[in-house]
This record gives structure tokens, C-alpha cells and sequence, in this order.
């Protein structure tokens, strides 16, 4: 599961880093870092969080969606660095 | 009417061309898609990654807490588009409306995005930039390369540049306890975007935070030892500072070259366009079918005197995706214009750093909440007696009132007396601003060497 904090909106209320203790840590007083990618076992706890977040500033989505991307690298990476 | 034909024909199988594929590419692509539109889209990436998020690179990857290959963007919904990822687009063809990919591919759009953003500033000097154990902070392969080397318990890290990359750089080797000199050439970190008042305080926290902070000094030379590893840098105030890990941090440059002879108003300021997003051509006339959004963006805003800003700000690349995407399939008096109050933060020493509207524009400052000294406060920036911007410093919940503040032009002093107790007075000071009429660092040229043959021209760095 891939996450992003807005932190425009984050005001630093600490909701997820209580819930998803594992995903979403406070440095310092207000300021948030987390682990953009999420283990599996940890659905449940982002889930919460992304509900108990007072400004909606979590955005997730489930790790189902690669269909789309997988055709592109394979033969245009060699164009790349 | 035949315009509104072209539209319902646009949105059911026109051809759109994202070229760009990070935030605003991908948030433009998923607003299209959301919006109803049902054509072709092509998303064109020069890194062989998909869309991924940059601030982390230099917070919680740096910090060892999430992978640099991992940090993906979500998706608010499918977006249905083929992806040429890894190949960079090298030329547009406006009048033929084609864009041009380095390996020899063309692709036509009817609409066109540009979002191809900035990258970091590299050393000047190539020879030393390419030394082994010199980086930049930009790409996911940039953060992978730093990490790795942090990893490896370097005897010294050393920063050249004290902005927000460079200082959230060195707030993480302290945070893993490496050795950390920083330079800088202004009188404090920060001073650029926030002013000498504001700046002094982050000087504080750095040297609290055991980093060695050299201010006023400009770097004249990296050193390489005999297998081309970096081991010292040199400063113009004579001082040498051993270090294995150089990451430059000056600043970003944006991605235009790839347009230099489109008829795009595209330069290194970035691409001009109007409020809607519309791109200029270089005669200054709006052009119809190119978009522009993102960190290569100069679009004008009306709260800050109709001034071109281009902003490095990942909510500016959100919502200006929004706007230009809603805005390439929309007719004319539809279109919305992008009017997001500039805002941005950090977080550096375990402090988050926060800040609305245009400080830099600021003449003055007041401290209307908490005090400097405990490093907790708000701090209003005043231009022409009204109130421009503002920055926290671990005081973010109140910066949505200070931006209404912004908004609806609020004078300056602001009125209030009664928010907080203001123990730094309530009188406005100087906020600070390095002087722009003024060249930043007074270089002077002196010729040496006495054959003709080997008369050179030798850069000398003024001393603070």
C-alpha cells in the first residue's frame, strides 16, 4: 500500500503516529515522518488512521494498481541514465 | 456551435500528452480521467520510475525510516494512460503539435501539459562535481546514492548550501549522529526565504544540534584525492574541511532546455502562462493548447501584485495540476484560474517549520505569537502595510487564520493585541531580506601568470 501525507494540511495532531505507531512517527513536537510504503499487515491500523486524521491530509491507495505501469519500464528503460 | 464541437470531440477521443510524469503529471492525468475525459493520454517521465513523492527523499529516507525506492505515489484513481517512462522529451513542434522524445519517437497531441519541473543545481565545476562521494538531492536514485553512503558511517558530511534541502539534509546525518559541517553564504540558513530574523533562530538550532555551521563563506574548491574520491573542501575564508560526503544543495533549475527553439516563452525562469495555465508563446500571446503546471510554471497571482512566481511548493504542483487539467477541457468561460496561496514547510532538528503567502516580499517583521527564544512563535511578514506571508516555526495550527489574513489583504501591523503574549514587543522589525539590488557575493577577477602564453583569469571569492 503506497501512502502521502499532505503536510500543507497536517497540523501535527499525532492521530496516526498513535494508531499506525509503525508507519507514522512525530520528530519533535509537530513535525511528521512516515514510511510511504506500507506492509500488508498494516492496512488495518493505516485504515484508522486515515480516518481519526482531524484534516483528511492521508492519502492511501491498495498496492493493486501496477497493470497499468508494468508495460512501460521494461523497454524504455534502457533510454534512461 | 462549431467550438463547443471541438470539446465534446476533445473529451471523447481527443489526444492528450502529459510530458512530466511526477505530482503534477499525475495529478493532472487523474483530474482528466475524473473530469470525464475519455481519450488517448500519454504520460512521457525521463526517470524509468513511476510518479513518486520528493519530500521524503530528504526527511524520512535520509533518517532511515522508509526506502528511497519506495516511495511511490498513491493513485486516486486509475488513470488509463501509456506510460513512456525513461525516455526524455528533447523538442515541441507547436505549429505540427508534436513533442519529440529522445529516442527518435514523436508523439501528437491535440492538448499538451508541461510539468517537467526542476532539477538540482549541480557544482559548477564538473571535474569536482563528478568526484566520487559528491551528490546532489533530487531524484530517487540521488536520495539511494546519499543514503547508502550515510550508511556507511562517513568520518564527515559536508553541505554547501543552508536552505531548506540543505538544512533538513543536516538535521538527519545529526539525527545519525555524523559529523556535519554546513556552508553558507549569507549570514544564516534560510535567509532567502525568510529573512535574517527568522534565519538567525534556524542558526541556532543547527549549532545547537552539533552542526558545524559556517556562515558567510562561499566554497572554492573541492578535493579529490588520488582515486578521484572527494576528501576535503576548501572555503574563501581560507579554512580546509576533511569530509568524504559532499551533497550540494543550491538550488534547483528548471527543465526548459528541451524548448529552446519552440516558440514557447520557456526560459530559465521557468515557462510563462497565464492564470488558467495557458502557456505563453515568446511573443507574450496565450497559446490555445499548451499547458503548463508544476515547479516549471511562472504564472502571475493577483494577491501578490500580478507578480510571475514560480513556486516550488508540492501543493502549488497539486492544485495547479488541477486547475491546468480541468482547464484543457473546458471552454473558455469555464476555465478556473490557478489563484493557491503560496505555502510550504519543513522539518529540520525535530521542528516544523511552516510558512503562507510570499514572506520574501516581507519588509517588516512582528512576532504575534510565541517568542524566538523558545523557538515556538508566528511571525506576520508586512509589505506596503498590509500583511504578506507568515511562518511558523512548530506553531502550524494557527497558520490557516494568518493565511485569511493574507487573503483579504489585512493591514500590517496587524490590529489584534490580544492572541498572545509578545515578548519580543510589538513593534515591527526590519524582517531582513538580503537586498536584491545588490550582487550576493561581490566576485572579483584577477589575472595571473606572467608569459602571455599562460596569462589566465582567476575567480576570487570576496570575503564576507
Amino acid at each position: 500500500m503506497r501512502l502521502v501525507v499532505d503536510l500543507n494540511k497536517c497540523q501535527g495532531y499525532a492521530q496516526c503516529a498513535f494508531l499506525a505507531p509503525d508507519v507514522f512517527a512525530m520528530h519533535g513536537e509537530e513535525a511528521l515522518t512516515y514510511n510511504p510504503r506500507v506492509d500488508e499487515e498494516q492496512r488495518e491500523n493505516v485504515a484508522r488512521a486515515v480516518a481519526a486524521c482531524p484534516v483528511q491530509a492521508i492519502l492511501a491507495d491498495a498496492l493493486d494498481a501496477p497493470g497499468e505501469m508494468a508495460a512501460a519500464p521494461g523497454e524504455e528503460e534502457s533510454h534512461g541514465r | 456551435m462549431a467550438a463547443d464541437a471541438f470539446l465534446t470531440w476533445l473529451r471523447r477521443e481527443g489526444r492528450i500528452v502529459i510530458v512530466g510524469a511526477s505530482l503534477a503529471g499525475l495529478r493532472a492525468a487523474e483530474t482528466l480521467r475524473d473530469e470525464g475525459f475519455e481519450g488517448s493520454l500519454t504520460m512521457i517521465g525521463d526517470e524509468p520510475y513511476e510518479p513518486y513523492d520528493r519530500p521524503p527523499l530528504s526527511k524520512s529516507v535520509l533518517l532511515g525510516k522508509a526506502s528511497p525506492a519506495h516511495t511511490e505515489l498513491p493513485r486516486r484513481r486509475p488513470v488509463d494512460a501509456k506510460w513512456r517512462l525513461g525516455v526524455a522529451a528533447t523538442g515541441l513542434d507547436m505549429a505540427a503539435k508534436r513533442v519529440l522524445l529522445a529516442d527518435g519517437d514523436e508523439v501528437e497531441y491535440d492538448r499538451l501539459l508541461i510539468a517537467t519541473g526542476v532539477r538540482a543545481r549541480p557544482w559548477p565545476r564538473q571535474a569536482e562535481a563528478e568526484l566520487d562521494g559528491v551528490f546532489v538531492l533530487r531524484t530517487r536514485d540521488d536520495a539511494a546514492g546519499l543514503q547508502r553512503r550515510l550508511m556507511a558511517s562517513p568520518r564527515r558530511v559536508f553541505v554547501i548550501g543552508a536552505g531548506f534541502t540543505g538544512s533538513e539534509i543536516a538535521s538527519a546525518c545529526r539525527a545519525r549522529d555524523l559529523p556535519v559541517t554546513v556552508a553558507e553564504r549569507a549570514d544564516a540558513p534560510l535567509v532567502g526565504a525568510l529573512g535574517g530574523v527568522v534565519g538567525a533562530v534556524a542558526a541556532e538550532l543547527h549549532r545547537e544540534n552539533g552542526v558545524d555551521l559556517r556562515t558567510g563563506v562561499m566554497v572554492t574548491g573541492l578535493e579529490g584525492d588520488s582515486v578521484g574520491r572527494v576528501r576535503a573542501a576548501h572555503l574563501s575564508d581560507g579554512s580546509t574541511v576533511e569530509t568524504d560526503v559532499v551533497v550540494v544543495s543550491l538550488g534547483a533549475t528548471r527543465n526548459t532546455e528541451w524548448l529552446a527553439g519552440s516558440g514557447l516563452g520557456a526560459g530559465p525562469r521557468g515557462i510563462a502562462c497565464d492564470a488558467g495555465c495557458r502557456a505563453f508563446d515568446f511573443r507574450g500571446i496565450v497559446t490555445d493548447d499548451v499547458f503548463v503546471a508544476g515547479d516549471v510554471a511562472r504564472s502571475p497571482h493577483p494577491l501578490f501584485g500580478y507578480q510571475f512566481l514560480s513556486l516550488e511548493h508540492w501543493g502549488n504542483a497539486v492544485t495547479q495540476a488541477e486547475v491546468a487539467a480541468h482547464n484543457m477541457i473546458s471552454s473558455s468561460t469555464d476555465r478556473r484560474p490557478h489563484m493557491w496561496v503560496p505555502a510550504f514547510w519543513s522539518s529540520q532538528f525535530g521542528v516544523n517549520i511552516k510558512s503562507v503567502g510570499v514572506p520574501s516580499m516581507g519588509e517588516e517583521i512582528l512576532i504575534t505569537q510565541g517568542s524566538l527564544a523558545e523557538r515556538r512563535f508566528t511571525g506576520a511578514y508586512g509589505y506596503q502595510g498590509r500583511v504578506i506571508g507568515a511562518v511558523t516555526f512548530d506553531n502550524s495550527r494557527w497558520l490557516q487564520f494568518y493565511q485569511g489574513l493574507i487573503e483579504t489583504a489585512a493591514p500590517f501591523p496587524p490590529a489584534f493585541l490580544t492572541v498572545d503574549r509578545r515578548p519580543e514587543g510589538r513593534q515591527p522589525v526590519p524582517a531582513d531580506f538580503p537586498d536584491p539590488s545588490l550582487p550576493t557575493h561581490g566576485p572579483t577577477v584577477t589575472l595571473s601568470g606572467y608569459s602571455p602564453a599562460d596569462r589566465r583569469l582567476v575567480f576570487k571569492p570576496a570575503h564576507p
